[in-house]
């Protein structure tokens, strides 16, 4: 499974929830699939979207989840240490770890090498991480969804990407209407 | 009312609740006070752009932040400012240590002083610089401003106006 696919098996539970999308491919797929009002869409800045899931999960009581991939956290890789910290157990990191940098060509990254994400998290102070499958995936975002802990799940998928159009919708409505979302 | 407590109380009355900081020596100060306000959510960050995006998220979630680093930062945080802050259109008030100026002893801080302000005014962001210690009573005004407008702006605070570095 590509992510692209992932993200399919997620839309009917992530539909309603607030979510915060990766920069780039990730964005584009899941409003391809399923565009939404709470969901917020990166259309710059790679590597922020668990750091702005957190700070939003942080400020108000409901879920929040963050779809984040390899590449993002790795170049991000201090934001860890921050969500181990300031527990928030309204939030849910998914980390789409296809072991490549998919927006840019699929060039390969470190975490699809040596380099383990959810031993990092661990390292780092997190609590309830979890490595999937690509098929388990959508599972466990469930369980997480159910529970009341924050979680971080690292889906394991392979490299790839959907062709989808850009995003053209402006900034500055993505993030009013997700606002209007995050509070009605 | 010293200089932080006087920041701290601004922010209170402004709203803000939810501040990221990343130290410098100039505001361990201010970061003391904002940790013991029972009115504002401290999270420290590891890089300044990192708080950025606490701050973004922070923000859609209905609480008002802020955040607090040194000068040095500028470099590390502008395509966060321009393709985040600015782009969705997002307050973000950053009190920021001015190092590099006036009474500055570590010479390597100047290489990022000369380039400040600069930086600042060619991303369009209203900057206030702070030396006297009474420029302080701009704060609660830029705060006002800053939420007013939906845009960062910039605070530099220098060591003249955190009263130096002692003896020298």
């Amino acid at each position: 499974m590509i992510r692209s696919e992932v993200l399919k098996t997620l839309v009917p539970m992530i539909s309603n929830e607030l979510v915060v999308c990766n920069i780039g491919i990730p964005s584009q797929e899941l409003h391809a699939l399923d565009d939404q009002p709470s969901n917020f869409y990166m259309l710059g800045t790679m590597g922020l979207a668990s750091s702005i899931g957190l700070g939003l999960a942080l400020a108000q009581p409901k879920k929040v989840i963050a779809i984040d991939g390899d590449g993002s956290v790795l170049t991000n890789f201090g934001t860890l240490p921050t969500i181990a910290n300031n527990v928030a157990d309204n939030f849910i990191l998914l980390i789409i770890d296809n072991g490549s940098y998919g927006s840019t060509g699929d060039q390969p990254t470190y975490a699809g090498k040596k380099t383990s994400l959810a031993a990092v998290a661990t390292a780092c102070g997190c609590e309830n991480v979890i490595e999937c499958s690509a098929e388990d995936t959508a599972a466990e975002v469930r369980k997480a969804l159910d529970g009341d802990q924050m979680t971080i799940i690292v889906s394991k998928c392979e490299s790839g990407n959907a062709k989808n159009p850009v995003i053209t919708m402006d900034p500055v409505v993505i993030r009013d209407r997700f606002m209007k979302a995050v509070s009605s | 009312m010293d200089v932080n407590d006087k920041i701290v109380a601004d922010m209170v009355k402004n709203n803000i609740e939810f501040v990221t900081t990343v130290p410098c020596k100039q505001l361990a100060g201010v970061i003391d006070a904002v940790e013991e306000s029972p009115d504002i959510f401290h999270i420290p960050s590891n890089k300044e752009d990192e708080g950025m995006g606490l701050c973004a998220g922070a923000f859609m979630g209905g609480k008002r932040p802020a955040i607090i680093m040194q000068n040095t930062a500028i470099g590390v945080t502008i395509n966060t400012l321009a393709t985040l802050i600015q782009y969705y259109r997002m307050p973000l008030p950053m009190l920021i240590s001015y190092r590099g100026e006036l009474r500055e002893p570590v010479a390597c801080q100047v290489e990022m002083a000369v380039h400040t302000k600069a930086l600042l005014a060619q991303l369009n962001i209203p900057t206030y610089h702070f030396h006297q210690q009474s420029d302080v009573e701009e704060f609660d005004n830029i705060l006002q401003y800053t939420f007013m407008c939906n845009k960062p702006v910039a605070i530099l605070t220098d060591a003249s106006f955190w009263g130096g570095y002692g003896d020298q």
